[in-house]
């Protein structure tokens, strides 16, 4: 009996259906992730830039068919869902074609299937128990809290990238300005003694 | 008895196994040199376990099919201060774990080992990919039947991971924060000190250059 159990355990899968992906997108570049869906699924891409540049990218999503589901230009987060209404490859691109030089991160997330990710398959047809319906909603209210940490995390991400940035342009311009400082300081009395120098000698002439 | 128990969880566990590479995952394309990275920003003593599964195009019959086994995927994985933890070369299809040891941007890097240029044949290698960080990376069934635990029993297990994962992210939040301040802080303190300091040598500056000229104009007997 226990076997049987233990065996019909090991037979349902424990599934996740989603895929968080980091990846560094290069300057002029594109990066296509594609997924094969069934109909009447519905499914949800969560994208941010964390860094680089000025913190947007270019998204679409296009069905099997080839036509647009989702097209946003220049964005640095979205959310967009959908429900699929044909079988098939759908693809979700990112493009840093319009930026010359700086290569941007960015974060997606692709959530589809609205089965719910049992973790035992002989239950979903009994009844719960009080005990065991309390586990579900503790469960589900933990999954908040992990997905509320993960989007503290992108924006910490995202802040701290830019004050880094910020220190390193202070820290680049302060040099750059004291350097400046002394060269024209310098150069302006040099420049005014070279006028009285030559002047001198063509006043003389002159006169 | 203890035998057929045995035969039908090893049958249980192939059939699994089974599930988990029948299982689709996200997939995008990759060049025959190109190497593609990801990076996943974790807390520390955190598992990741990363599934990969390749296809190979294949021009007579135009359709994607699963990858020779001569072709393999070399897989790099490096911490946050840039050691490399993992470095192996796997096959066509494979399945990478690591654990961190420091908090912070992991980066887990892709490229396939092709050396033999045709095998591409002008395409692209299809790579499916599937990550599962922390809690995710758990495989509840393989516990339950370690522990002996019953269902109830899993489920708590399974909400005590998931509180675990929390407060290791939390930790690590309170640790980027920290090093955030410290940015904004020096940031503060370098825009305050060069103010000064700019005040100072503009000053210095103008006094300097009047005092030249000055003596400049009395020596050439102009003032």
């Amino acid at each position: 009996m226990l076997g049987l159990g233990l065996s019909c355990l090991l037979l349902h899968v424990f599934v996740v259906f989603g895929t968080e992906l980091t990846f560094e997108l290069p300057d002029n570049d594109k990066q296509c992730f594609y997924e094969e869906l069934e109909k009447d699924v519905k499914f949800d891409i969560d994208f941010q830039v964390i860094s680089g540049g000025n913190y947007d990218v270019d998204c679409f999503v296009t069905d099997p068919q080839n036509n647009v589901l989702y097209n946003e230009k220049k964005k640095q987060y979205d959310s967009f869902s959908h429900t699929t209404a044909m079988k098939g490859v759908y693809k979700v691109c990112f493009s840093n074609e319009f930026s010359t030089f700086t290569h941007k991160i960015v974060y997606l997330e692709f959530r589809h299937g609205d089965e719910d990710p049992l973790l035992q398959s002989m239950t979903s047809s009994t009844a719960l128990t009080q005990l065991e319906s309390s586990c579900v909603s503790i469960h589900e209210i933990l999954k908040v809290v992990a997905d509320s940490q993960t989007w503290y995390r992108l924006r910490e991400a995202y802040d701290r990238t830019k004050a880094e940035h910020l220190l390193e342009r202070v820290t680049f311009w302060s040099i750059g300005q004291t350097v400046l400082l002394f060269v024209i300081g310098i150069g302006q009395v040099m420049l005014l003694r070279s006028f009285f120098t030559e002047k001198k000698g063509s006043v003389a002439a002159t006169t | 008895m203890v035998s057929v128990r045995m035969k039908s969880s090893v049958l249980s566990v192939v059939l699994l196994n089974l599930f988990y590479s029948l299982v689709p995952a996200l997939y995008f394309h990759i060049g025959e040199t190109e190497k593609k990275c990801f990076i996943e920003e974790i807390p520390d003593e955190t598992m990741i376990i990363g599934n990969y599964r390749t296809q190979l195009y294949d021009k007579q019959r135009e359709e994607y099919l699963p990858a020779t086994q001569g072709l393999g995927m070399f897989v790099e994985v490096k911490d946050p201060d840039d050691k490399v933890i993992l470095s192996r070369q796997y096959g066509s299809e494979g399945r990478f774990t690591f654990t961190s040891h420091t908090p912070g941007e992991h980066q887990i890097c892709l490229h396939s080992n092709s050396s033999k240029f045709s095998l591409f044949a002008g395409g692209m290698l299809r790579v499916h990919l599937d990550i599962q960080v922390g809690e995710h990376a758990n495989n509840y069934a393989e516990i339950a039947a370690k522990d002996k635990l019953t269902e109830l029993q899993l489920r708590v297990r399974q909400l005590v991971e998931q509180v675990d994962q929390i407060q290791k992210e939390q930790n690590y939040q309170r640790y980027r924060e920290e090093r955030f301040r410290q940015t904004s802080e020096s940031t503060n303190q370098r825009v305050l000190w060069w103010s000064i300091v700019q005040t100072l040598i503009l000053v210095a500056i103008g006094i300097w250059q009047m005092r030249h000229l000055k003596s400049f104009f009395e020596a050439k007997k102009l003032v």
